[in-house]
C-alpha cells in the first residue's frame, strides 16, 4: 500500500491537534508555520475552555452547552457539528488534563470551572488567565515528541503562498516561501489541512497577533476555495486600546465577579474608587438583569457603544468604561487572573487590583471562514481541509467565550483523520502528479514576488494596511450602515489599485519581511472585500452583525449561510440554508432566562 | 508652541549572518504609550534614517505583542527584554536596540533560537501519554501542586535567560535556565514523573545543570518572573541523587 503524505499549515491549537491525529494514524506530516509553532496566536487565549462536565451540581449537560452555543450564535450555525463538538468537549478536557495542562484545581484535586458569558453554568475549565498558552504548550509538546520520533517534520519560518492544483482541480500539495532565504518551493501532499487562524489584521488594530492576517484564506479563495459568513466578526467588549494592538482583558474577569460601570456624570473628576455606588451606572446589570455582566460579547459590545456614543457617558468623555475587579480579594485575583492583570499593569502602569481598568471594545474573533463540509472539515476543493478559527462552522453569528479553544481542538480532531481517510482512499496519490504541475505553480509564485520587488511606485505597504484597517473598523464592525459599507468597499477597490504601485523599499533577497507582508496585504484586501460585501448584502441584524436600519433578525429572508466564491476574478455571494433540525430558532434575548 | 516631542532610536543593523553590523539612527514622532514595536513599525512606514538616508525596514520577530508568545526578545538599552512591553517613556534616549548576543543573527534584530526547541526535545519535555483516544480523566492534583507547577509552565521560550547568562557562550553547550526549569516541570507531573530518570540523564549530560555558574542573572531578567534559580537548585539536587544512585546501584 502506498504511504500518503499530509501537510498541515498553521501550528496553533487546531493545526497541532490535526498534526497529532495524523501522526497517530501513522501518516507522516509536514507542518508549516510562519512562527515557531509555540509562538502561535492560540497563546493569547486567556479565560478558559468550555465543557459541560457538570462538576458543580448545577444540572449542566452537553445539551445545555449545545443550546447555549446555538442560541448565542443567533441560530446561524449548522447544528449537527455544533452538537458533536459539545458532546466531545468533556473528553477533550480529559485529554488535555492527561497531557499535563496545569488547570486550576478544587480542594479535592479536581479541575475547577468558572462562569463565562452567554451561559448560567460554571462550565469553563481554566489555567489561570493563560489557558490558551497552556493548551498550546501541551499540544506543542506532544508534537515535539512525534517530531523526535521522525513522524512530524516542521517547517517553521515558512509562509504559505498557494495550493498546487492539478489539471482536474484537485489539490496535490502547497507552494510556500522560506522567510529567511525567500526561496519559493512546492511540497507535494495528498491532503493539506489549513489551520491558519483569524483575520484580525484586516481591521488594522485588533486583539489578534501579527500573523493573523487571513492571507492563506485569501489566497485559497482566489484558487476556488469558498469562504462562508465572512461578515461575522466578533468585537470583544473589553480590551485595552493601544496603537499597535488592542490587548484583551478576558471575559473571565467578569466570570470571576468583575463589574462594568461608568460614572453617572461623565465629568465626575473623583478617583474611581471614591465614587459612591449611587453615582455609578452598572449598565449591563441594569439592562440585562438575568445575565448581567456575562451577556454574550456582541450584546456587551453594543451596550458599551451605546453608553459611549449615544448616551455620551464614556469616562471623562473618552472612549472607555470601567472594568472593576477591586472588590475581589487580591489572593483570588492572583490565583485566577494573574496573567491578564500583569498585562494591564505592564502596558499601562496601573495595578488593576487597586484601580478599575479602563477598557473599550476591540476586534477579536472571526466567526466566518473557509467553507467546510460539516462531517469532514473538507473544503469544496478536493484535498484541502480546514480547521480552527479559519473555518466557519461552530459559532454562527456570534461566538460564546471559551468556545474557541474547544472548537479549534475539535476541528483538528475531525480534520486529521478525515484527511488520512481521503489520502488513503486516493487511487493515484500526489506522487503520480506530473512534475510540470508543481513547476508552473512555483514559477507563478516566483513571478509574483519578482513583480512586487521590481515595482517602483510610491505606495508604502504599512500605510495601505493602516488605511484599510481604519476604514474597516469604522464601517464594518459594531454598527453597520449600508452607505458607509459601500464607501468602505469603494476604498478597498481603490487600495487594491494603489497596491499595484507599491514600493517595497527593501529589495534584498534575505529575510525580507516587507515582501512577505506585501504578499499578505494583497490577500487581506481581497478578503476584506468578502467581509464588506457580505455585510452589505445582509439586511438584517443577527449576532455580531448589527444594522440599525434593519434592527431585527429576519429568519424568513436571512436564516442562511453566506458563501463567497471566486468566479472569473470576482467575488460572488451565494447562499445556502442552515441546518436547524435539532433546536428550532427562537427569539434571542438576555434580559431574562432563555 | 512647544516643539513636538521626538523619539530617537538607534538600531543595530546586520544584513545577514555573515555581514558586519552597523548602527542606524531614526527620529520618530512621540505618541503616548509608544513601545519599541511601534517604533519599528514607524520605521517600516518611512524607512529613512535621521540624517535623511533611505534604508530598509528593520527585520525583527514579533507576534502576540502582549508578552506571551516570546517572539520579540531583543536588547534594549543594554538589557535583554521583550520589545512589546518596553515602553518608550520608561527608556533613556537615544534608545539603543540590538539583537540578543547569544543567538545567531538572522537579520537585524531577528535571531535564531531553534537551539532551545532542540534542547526541549533532548530533555523529553512532554508528558508521555498513551494516545489521544478516550482514556478518561487525568490524575488528580492538589491545588498546591498546581500552583507550584503553573508558573513554570508559563515559560515563553524567549531566550532572555540564556542571553544574560555568563555560562552561555560560543565555547559552551549549556542548555540554560529555561530548559532546566522545564525538566523540573515535567518531573513534577504525576505522569511525567514516571520518566523522570530519562530527563535527569539528559540534564546531567554535557551542557547540563552542572554547568550553571550560579550568577543568578536569569531569575532577575525573566519577563515571566519564573523561579528559575529554584528550578536549577531542585534539578541539580535530583540530578546528583540520580547520578549517585546510578553509580552505586548500576
Amino acid at each position: 500500500m502506498r504511504q500518503p503524505k499530509i501537510i498541515v499549515v498553521g501550528g496553533g491549537l487546531a493545526g497541532l491537534m490535526a498534526t497529532i491525529r495524523v501522526a497517530e494514524a501513522g501518516v507522516p506530516v509536514d507542518l508549516f508555520s510562519i512562527v515557531p509553532v509555540k509562538r502561535s496566536h492560540s497563546v493569547c487565549a486567556q479565560g478558559g475552555i468550555n465543557a459541560a462536565k457538570n462538576t458543580k451540581g448545577e444540572g449542566d449537560s452537553t445539551w445545555h452547552h449545545f443550546d447555549d452555543t446555538v442560541y448565542g450564535g443567533d441560530f446561524l450555525a449548522n447544528q449537527g457539528p455544533v452538537k458533536r463538538m459539545c458532546d466531545a468537549a468533556p473528553g477533550i478536557i480529559d485529554l488535555l488534563d492527561r497531557m499535563g495542562v496545569m488547570f486550576n484545581r478544587t480542594p479535592e484535586g479536581n479541575l475547577d470551572y468558572r462562569r463565562f458569558g452567554g451561559t448560567l453554568f460554571n462550565r469553563t475549565a481554566f489555567a489561570g488567565a493563560t489557558t490558551g498558552q497552556q493548551l498550546l504548550y501541551a499540544l506543542d509538546e506532544q508534537v515535539r515528541r512525534f517530531e523526535s520520533e521522525g513522524k512530524v517534520r516542521k517547517y517553521e519560518g515558512w509562509t504559505f503562498l498557494s495550493a498546487v492544483l492539478d489539471d482536474t482541480g484537485v489539490s496535490r500539495g502547497i507552494c510556500a516561501m522560506d522567510l529567511k532565504s525567500m526561496e519559493v518551493r512546492t511540497f507535494p501532499a495528498d491532503a493539506a489541512i489549513f489551520c491558519t487562524g483569524g483575520v484580525g489584521a484586516i481591521f488594522g488594530r485588533s486583539t489578534n497577533s501579527v500573523v493573523c492576517t487571513g492571507t492563506a484564506q485569501g489566497a485559497l479563495l482566489q484558487q476556488g476555495v469558498d469562504y462562508a459568513n465572512g461578515e461575522f466578526i466578533q468585537v470583544h467588549p473589553t480590551a485595552i486600546p493601544g496603537e499597535d494592538k488592542l490587548r484583551l482583558m478576558s471575559e473571565s474577569a467578569r466570570g470571576e465577579g468583575g463589574r462594568v460601570w461608568v460614572p453617572k456624570n461623565p465629568a465626575d473628576s473623583r478617583a474611581p474608587n471614591s465614587i459612591p455606588a449611587d453615582d455609578r451606572f452598572y449598565f449591563l446589570e441594569e439592562w440585562y438583569p438575568k445575565y448581567g455582566n456575562l451577556v454574550p460579547r456582541d450584546v456587551a459590545t453594543r451596550a458599551i457603544h451605546k453608553i459611549v456614543y449615544e448616551l455620551k457617558l464614556g469616562i471623562g468623555g473618552q472612549q472607555a468604561v470601567f472594568l472593576d475587579l477591586t472588590h475581589i480579594p487580591r489572593e483570588v485575583l492572583d490565583r485566577k487572573l494573574e496573567g491578564i492583570l500583569e498585562i494591564y499593569e505592564k502596558f499601562l502602569g496601573v495595578d488593576p487590583r487597586v484601580e478599575p481598568m479602563k477598557v473599550f471594545p476591540g476586534v477579536h474573533y472571526t466567526m466566518g471562514g473557509i467553507w467546510v463540509d460539516c462531517d469532514t472539515q473538507a473544503t469544496n476543493v478536493a484535498g484541502i481541509y480546514a480547521a480552527g478559527e479559519c473555518e466557519y462552522q461552530y459559532h454562527g453569528a456570534n461566538r460564546l467565550g471559551a468556545n474557541s479553544l474547544v472548537s479549534c481542538i475539535y476541528g483538528g480532531m475531525v480534520a486529521g483523520p478525515a484527511a488520512v481517510k481521503y489520502s488513503r482512499g486516493l487511487e493515484k496519490g500526489t506522487e503520480s502528479t506530473p512534475a510540470p504541475v508543481f513547476e508552473r505553480e512555483q514559477k507563478r509564485q516566483q513571478g509574483i514576488n519578482e513583480a512586487l520587488v521590481s515595482r517602483q511606485g510610491a505606495e508604502n505597504p504599512i500605510a495601505i494596511w493602516k488605511e484599510m484597517g481604519d476604514w474597516m473598523t469604522e464601517h464594518v464592525t459594531v454598527t453597520r450602515k449600508n452607505p458607509g459599507i459601500e464607501r468602505a468597499d469603494a476604498k478597498l477597490q481603490e487600495l487594491l489599485e494603489r497596491f499595484k504601485k507599491i514600493n517595497l523599499s527593501d529589495r534584498t533577497k534575505w529575510s525580507n519581511q516587507t515582501l512577505a507582508f506585501a504578499r499578505e496585504l494583497e490577500n487581506m484586501l481581497i478578503l476584506a472585500r468578502v467581509i464588506t460585501l457580505g455585510a452589505l448584502a445582509r439586511n438584517e441584524s443577527r449576532g455580531a452583525h448589527y444594522k440599525p436600519d434593519f434592527p431585527e433578525r429576519i429568519d424568513t429572508e436571512w436564516l442562511k449561510t453566506t458563501r463567497a466564491k471566486w468566479v472569473n476574478g470576482k467575488i460572488q455571494l451565494t447562499y445556502e440554508s442552515v441546518d436547524t433540525s435539532l433546536i428550532p430558532p427562537r427569539a434571542r434575548r438576555y434580559d431574562m432566562a432563555k | 508652541m512647544a516643539e513636538k516631542k521626538q523619539v530617537i532610536v538607534r538600531v543595530k543593523r546586520q544584513a545577514g549572518p555573515g555581514d558586519r553590523p552597523h548602527w542606524e539612527e531614526f527620529q520618530l514622532a512621540w505618541r503616548p504609550y509608544m513601545n519599541i514595536i511601534i517604533c519599528l513599525r514607524d520605521i517600516a512606514e518611512n524607512p529613512v534614517t535621521r540624517d535623511g538616508k533611505a534604508t530598509t525596514p528593520v527585520t525583527y520577530d514579533s507576534n502576540c505583542l502582549e508578552e506571551v508568545c516570546g517572539s520579540c526578545a531583543m536588547v534594549i538599552n543594554g538589557k535583554a527584554r521583550m520589545a512589546c512591553s518596553a515602553l518608550v517613556d520608561h527608556l533613556d534616549q537615544p534608545i539603543k536596540v540590538e539583537p540578543m548576543a547569544k543567538f545567531p543573527v538572522v537579520r537585524d534584530l531577528g535571531v535564531d533560537r531553534s537551539v532551545m526547541f532542540e534542547n526541549l526535545k533532548r530533555m523529553k519535555a512532554w508528558v508521555p501519554i498513551d494516545g489521544t483516544y478516550d482514556l478518561g480523566e487525568g490524575p488528580k492534583l492538589a491545588p498546591e501542586a498546581q500552583e507550584k507547577a503553573y508558573p513554570l509552565s508559563r515559560c515563553i521560550t524567549c531566550g532572555i535567560c540564556l542571553d544574560v547568562c555568563p555560562q552561555v557562550n560560543s565555547h559552551s553547550k549549556f542548555v540554560g535556565a529555561a530548559i532546566i526549569s522545564q525538566v523540573r516541570l515535567f518531573n513534577m507531573h504525576p505522569t511525567g514523573a514516571m520518566h523522570a530518570r530519562e530527563r535527569l540523564d539528559a540534564v546531567s549530560g554535557p551542557g547540563g545543570v552542572q554547568d550553571c555558574g550560579n550568577a543568578q542573572n536569569c531569575v532577575v531578567a525573566c519577563p515571566k518572573s519564573i523561579p528559575l534559580t529554584e528550578s536549577i537548585a531542585q534539578v541539580n539536587r535530583d540530578a546528583i541523587k540520580h547520578t549517585l544512585t546510578n553509580w552505586l546501584f548500576g
